[in-house]
């Protein structure tokens, strides 16, 4: 088992036949995952490595029945590709793009409340489900099918956690980065949920950055709904404030969204905390 | 991208949203011509710097006099001026703001954000304006005002006068308030506005509203559909070496440890500053090279590191994903081959094509301190420093 997907979700990547999109594609396919159609705006009826390319994502659906999109446009059209796939009734989008400006995406989340699908990103790594469907950028090579599910706000920090965690002998059931921006499709407490619903997760690892107050919600929520354990950590305590660290939503405004606020956060809602990313992969092996 | 308060109540005039008459000054003898096309005193002088606190910090004067404006003037254009928000070191005043004095009945406070949590725009408005906002919402929570708009709906009257009423606004000013917010709400959303802050916002003893001070900052991600913004970007305000760094599309930081690193990924770029002070070391910077960087850009990064006077060791971290290792190295390569490497070197990489760029490394005859996870690379690195 697993959560959002699996070797029979069917895929489609918009912006396939740019630069890292074509990248991208072919690595996903050599992981497995089902690539059924492409979309580039122009170059409907091309072929990237077999895979057939659509002007829309609307007509990409209609003839490969895709149930999920992976985004790599340019920024300035992200959210319009983000709204051109729930259009298209695809019930999973994957949003990779990083630069998409706020309002943009406050208007998509607005465009989406009223649609059935769920957006994971953006400016994320996407999600993969080891050795069955990787809807991603991640290096597939270090997952390992097992029973961690692993959530976080970045994208390499990921990598190095599951890294540890494989190396440590611990495969994971779902990993998912939600993304490093302010406002984003799914949050931490959506993932915990499904998580914590899913028989085959029998663990979880929460990646957390500085900013905003999403891991403190998470904290709560866990304490209230979470019995499976959890290994909690957060990049940035040596973050000074009101520095902008990469991802938009990493910042310090004022005396919100510190690392020490999350870390106390994670304690005192029961939540293993790891101090030093160089040993999580330890630490979560002595509490799973 | 941060503004100046001259810049932001220049787009304030052009979305008729009230404030004093006032001028901008590089000179003493600008700031006095200035005061006299004013044709009135006292005038206020502002130093212009991209950081808040201003007032308490003493870069805002009273002249009653021209004799007062030189003085004033004269003290402030060069001066470093230290604020709670400018850190210990301060920061230059090149530009003053020469502004009719106003004669206040009431401050309040005012701002528009994107809220996070609940992914609106957010109206924040204070009876107590003028003071730090910060401790007033830490101390006082009741007294701060918050209403949301939906940005697919825009601002409606009723939150409008939700504001109004609970300001205890007096009614003949009221007009006057609902045509700010409105124009306020319509300049925030025109130029993708992060935020927009006027503290204070008063009203005058003749009962006019007017944004006696302006602090406005945009969404970067934004600034590509608003080119007639790129022109208020003030490089004076910002470090040269950060500066130099964003012409590549780099996210760099610079900070006052001495261990270098490059690293891509905002998120691991974070932990592994903090692995470094972890490891009893501390970090000079806040490198992140970006997901789909070229060899360039590495490149630029490694030189833009090695440039700076206090690193004394430089630790790499590459976790494969877009940016593939043989991309990576290959940058890496090239900069050291042309700025030459006089510091220790620790690199640990994994991830997409690691062999590649594994071998690109050790084909290239460059002393490189290879480290095989996160725990041996702190370790290395503190060795290499302490």
């Amino acid at each position: 088992m697993s959560i959002f997907v699996n070797k029979d979700t069917k895929v489609l990547v918009q912006g396939i036949t740019g630069n890292e999109g074509s990248f991208h594609t072919r690595q996903c396919i050599s992981y497995g995952t089902r690539i059924v159609a492409g979309v580039t705006p122009g170059k409907g009826g091309q072929k990237m490595d077999g895979v057939p390319v659509f002007n829309t994502v609307a007509g990409a659906v209609k003839e490969t029945g895709a149930d999920a999109s992976l985004i790599f446009v340019p920024p300035p059209f992200g959210a319009d590709a983000i709204m051109e796939a729930a259009d298209a009734g695809v019930s999973l989008i994957v949003a990779i793009t990083e630069g998409i400006p706020i309002l943009d995406m406050v208007k998509v989340k607005n465009f989406l409340s009223s649609r059935k699908c769920r957006l994971i990103g953006p400016n994320c790594p996407g999600i993969i489900t080891p050795e069955e469907c990787k809807i991603g950028i991640m290096p597939g090579m270090i997952h390992k099918k097992g029973h961690v599910g692993v959530v976080s706000r970045s994208g390499t920090l990921t990598y190095e956690v599951v890294d540890q965690l494989t190396k440590n002998g611990m495969g994971q059931s779902t990993c998912i980065g939600i993304g490093g921006d302010p406002v984003n499709g799914t949050n931490f407490i959506d993932v915990l949920s499904a998580f914590e619903a899913d028989p085959d997760t029998h663990a979880m690892v929460m990646v957390g950055e500085i900013g905003g107050s999403a891991e403190e919600d998470a904290a709560a929520y866990i304490k209230a709904h979470v019995t499976k354990p959890v290994v909690g950590f957060i990049a940035g305590l040596t973050a000074p404030p009101g520095r902008r660290m990469g991802h938009a939503g990493a910042i310090i405004s004022g005396s919100s969204g510190t690392g020490d606020a999350k870390i106390k956060a994670f304690k005192e809602n029961g939540i293993h905390v790891c101090e030093n990313l160089g040993r999580i992969g330890q630490i979560c092996k002595e509490v799973f | 991208m941060k503004i100046h308060e001259y810049q932001a109540k220049e787009l304030f005039r052009t979305f008729n949203v009230p404030v004093a008459r006032s001028g901008v000054a590089f000179s003493k003898e600008e700031a006095l011509k200035v005061a006299e096309d004013l044709g009135q005193y006292p005038v206020v002088v502002k130093a212009q710097i991209h950081a808040g606190g201003r007032g308490k910090g003493g870069g805002v004067k009273l002249a009653a006099n021209s004799e007062q404006v030189m003085t004033i003037v004269d003290q402030f254009l060069g001066m470093r001026l230290v604020t709670d928000q400018t850190g210990p070191e301060g920061r230059i005043v090149r530009k003053v703001l020469i502004e009719a004095g106003q004669s206040i009945d009431k401050e309040f406070y005012l701002s528009l954000l994107v809220d996070r949590q609940t992914e609106k725009i957010v109206i924040m408005a204070s009876q107590a304006g003028g003071v730090d906002i910060e401790n007033v919402a830490a101390k006082t929570p009741e007294k701060i005002i918050r209403v949301f708009v939906d940005p697919l709906i825009g601002i409606q009257g009723y939150q409008m006068r939700q504001v109004g009423f609970q300001l205890g606004f007096p009614a003949p000013a009221m007009k006057q308030l609902y045509g700010l917010l409105f124009n306020l709400y319509r300049f925030f959303v025109k130029y993708d506005v992060s935020l927009v802050e006027i503290n204070p916002l008063i009203l005058t003893s003749e009962g006019n509203v007017m944004a006696l001070d302006a602090k406005v900052d945009f969404d970067s991600n934004a600034l590509f559909r608003h080119k007639d913004l790129l022109e208020l970007r003030d490089l004076d305000e910002e470090d040269p070496m950060e500066v130099e760094a964003s012409s590549y599309n780099l996210n760099y930081i610079n900070l006052d440890g001495n261990v270098g690193n490059i690293v891509n990924g905002a998120g691991l770029a974070m932990a592994t500053m903090d692995i470094i002070k972890n490891a009893g070391a501390s970090p000079a910077n806040f490198m992140d090279v970006g997901g789909g960087a070229s060899a360039e850009q590495v490149e630029n990064a490694f030189r833009i590191i090695l440039a700076d006077p206090k690193v004394k060791a430089v630790l790499i971290n590459i976790f494969g994903g877009i940016l593939r290792c043989d991309v990576f190295a290959r940058g890496v390569v090239e900069a050291a081959k042309k700025t030459g490497v006089t510091v220790p070197v620790v690199v640990r990489m994994e991830g997409t094509n690691v062999e590649e760029g594994r071998q690109i490394l050790a084909d290239s005859d460059l002393n490189l301190t290879s480290a095989s996870d996160l725990a041996d690379a702190a370790e290395k690195i503190a060795a290499a420093v302490n």
